[in-house]
């Protein structure tokens, strides 16, 4: 067989159980992919040697027979996920040289399902960031470009390098996680699906934190039926995470029949931005009549607070990031700073955070800090908590209204260069997540799917939320929408 | 609300991160933009609502309160970037 690395799960899986090929030969076959891709910088630890020896134990359990739907596929994970004996630094300084003595409870399950690890994938440090641009290792970018311009685009973040891997088939799928639209936003930059789970669907446990009560790990694949079979092999209840939801988990893949007559699909007014631009719109109104058209019913809808969701993240993430980060003291894992002549306890702490956190995750901590502090705790991070359980009330009010799945863009614009935003202040960065950030704050799953492309070629998404844990009938949503929307456009290879 | 250097320095202070002088008045700077922004959220009347601690309504799992890991002083030490005779080592912490 020829271009294994361009498979779908769903290709390889049944490719392999026919015989037709191995997950040796894909995963060789991407393991030579990633050799050739440095200059896009998805790929920062690689893990051949287990990508190997897991390739060869999956065909043994294929040929025997038994193998589940993720067995032998070559994936890469991203750094935030800790993975036993393997560096896992969450792009971040602060962590050089941490290999976790445990492994993630995701790639535990990923594992165990024979799926194989090709290494660990770039991202922003700490998963804040929007463009993969604050890594310590350095920027990842995206496969496309505009046209014939040169220019190094971003490939969105905090998954780029995820989001970049992916896109340029150096492995089948990867791992993402998504706090404010990270799995999402970089989904919709390279043209691939990208789908957040409903909080507490998949265990955090051996994620790196950063904002606890709105991280949620997800696939980054190919298409819809991936992103179907991969959460199927990624979620389920974890003792080890007391945030992980005790529910039952339905055959994801089993409800794709695209089959959407009668669902009622809700557009919400306030998602229209002013100065958005024009293809977004027509993005977005192309997505809703392919949805019509394949029998939905069309409801607008509001959703009166989304304009403070933005806001209110902003307090709320940064304020439980200047906790879970607190960690970082130099003591049990990763740096610790040289300390000059009668340096105490508080220099040693704070010469290693200065050293090995960046710009942005210091610029957080300390929002966080501020807002968390003796005398703004209720101005700011109380207000915001409230204001959350207004943004989720919108939902639950529409969803009780009988809508089924909310259609928005995925993202303000199409990819930008890299660079482009070093000048802007904090806030235009944060601007990205507009769309994607209220479905964290409310807990419910969202999918991005690539819909068309703009005038420069760039990919652009629609998203879609659904309600709480019904990823499946949320799945089956976009599954419909992919087949309207037929996006089939790969970049073109430069790398 | 309107940060100044001296405030900069004191919540940097507090998130224990060195932050140079001359970087505090940038520092300041910033806090103030990002504030600025989130001061938004006062417009919202929130009188009567409750803040919202859990995305869906479930009560915390409790297990029984028993020994479930431990004996692995090795491993937790492993990565410690100095760790002496089984303990983490510090700079000196009382005088």
């Amino acid at each position: 067989m020829s271009d294994l690395t361009k498979l779908t799960i769903a290709q390889a899986r049944d490719a392999m159980r026919k015989g037709e090929t191995t997950s040796a030969e894909i995963t060789s076959a991407c393991l030579s992919a990633i050799e050739g891709a440095d200059a896009l910088g998805a790929f920062v630890h690689n893990t051949p040697d287990i990508a190997t020896k897991q390739a060869k134990a999956s065909d043994a359990r294929i040929k025997a027979g038994d193998a589940p739907a993720m067995c032998g596929i070559p994936l890469g994970i991203k750094d935030l996920f800790c993975t036993k004996g393997v560096p896992s630094q969450a792009a971040s300084g602060i962590l050089d040289g941490f290999k976790p003595e445990y492994e993630s409870t995701v790639t535990s399950q990923l594992f165990d399902a024979g799926a194989v690890m090709l290494g660990k994938l770039n991202m922003d440090e700490f998963a804040m960031g929007s463009s993969n641009e604050t890594s310590v290792y350095g920027n990842a970018v995206n496969p496309w470009r505009r046209g014939n311009d040169d220019t190094a685009l971003t490939p969105g973040g905090s998954s780029g390098g995820s989001a970049s891997a992916v896109a340029a088939d150096l492995c089948l799928a990867a791992t993402g996680t998504d706090t404010g639209g990270s799995i999402r936003q970089p989904a919709a930059f390279v043209g691939i699906t990208g789908l957040k789970p409903t909080y507490g669907r998949v265990s955090r446990w051996g994620i790196v934190a950063f904002a606890s009560s709105l991280d949620q790990a997800g696939p980054m694949t190919k298409d819809v039926r991936d992103a179907a079979i991969m959460l199927q092999a990624m979620c389920g209840h974890d003792p080890k995470d007391s945030t992980s939801a005790d529910l039952p988990v339905p055959d994801f893949e089993a409800a794709l029949t695209g089959d959407i007559k009668g669902k009622t699909i809700g557009i919400p007014k306030e998602y229209r931005m002013d100065g958005m631009p024009e293809e977004i719109e027509k993005l977005w109104a192309d997505g809703t009549t392919m949805l019509k058209d394949a029998g939905a019913k069309i409801v607008d809808i509001s959703l009166p607070h989304t304009k403070y969701a933005l806001p209110a993240y902003y307090v709320i993430a940064p304020a439980e990031a200047s906790s879970n980060l607190a960690r970082y003291d130099g003591v049990r894992f990763g740096h610790r700073a040289q300390l000059a002549q009668g340096d105490g306890i508080t220099e040693m702490y704070e010469k290693t955070r200065a050293e090995g956190f960046g710009a942005e995750v210091q610029r957080r901590v300390m929002v966080g800090t501020y807002v968390l502090s003796a005398g703004f705790y209720d101005a700011y991070y109380n207000r915001a908590r409230k204001v959350r359980a207004l943004i989720k009330r919108d939902f639950d009010e529409v969803f009780a209204d009988g809508v089924d799945a909310i259609l928005t863009p995925a993202t303000p614009s199409a990819a930008f260069g890299l660079g482009e935003m070093a000048d802007a202040d904090p806030i235009q960065m944060y601007l990205n997540d507009v769309f994607t950030v209220t479905v964290n704050l409310a807990g419910l799953p969202g999918i991005s799917v690539p819909a068309g492309l703009d005038k420069q070629g760039l990919p652009l998404g629609l998203q879609l939320i659904g309600r709480p844990w019904e990823e499946a009938d949320l799945l089956n949503t976009a599954y419909a929408l992919e087949q309207a929307a037929g996006f089939v456009a790969k970049p073109s290879k430069w790398w | 609300m309107s940060i100044d250097t001296e405030t900069a320095r004191r919540v940097a202070k507090l998130a224990r991160i060195k932050v140079e002088d001359d970087a505090l008045p940038a520092l300041a700077s910033e806090f103030n933009a990002i504030l600025g922004f989130i001061e938004q959220l006062s417009e919202v009347d929130v009188e009567g609502v409750e803040p919202m601690t859990s995305v869906t309504p479930q009560r915390l799992k409790r297990r029984e309160d028993v020994v479930t890991d431990g004996s692995q002083q090795e491993a937790v030490l492993k990565n410690a970037p100095d760790a002496r005779e089984g303990f983490f080592a510090v700079p000196k912490v009382v005088e």
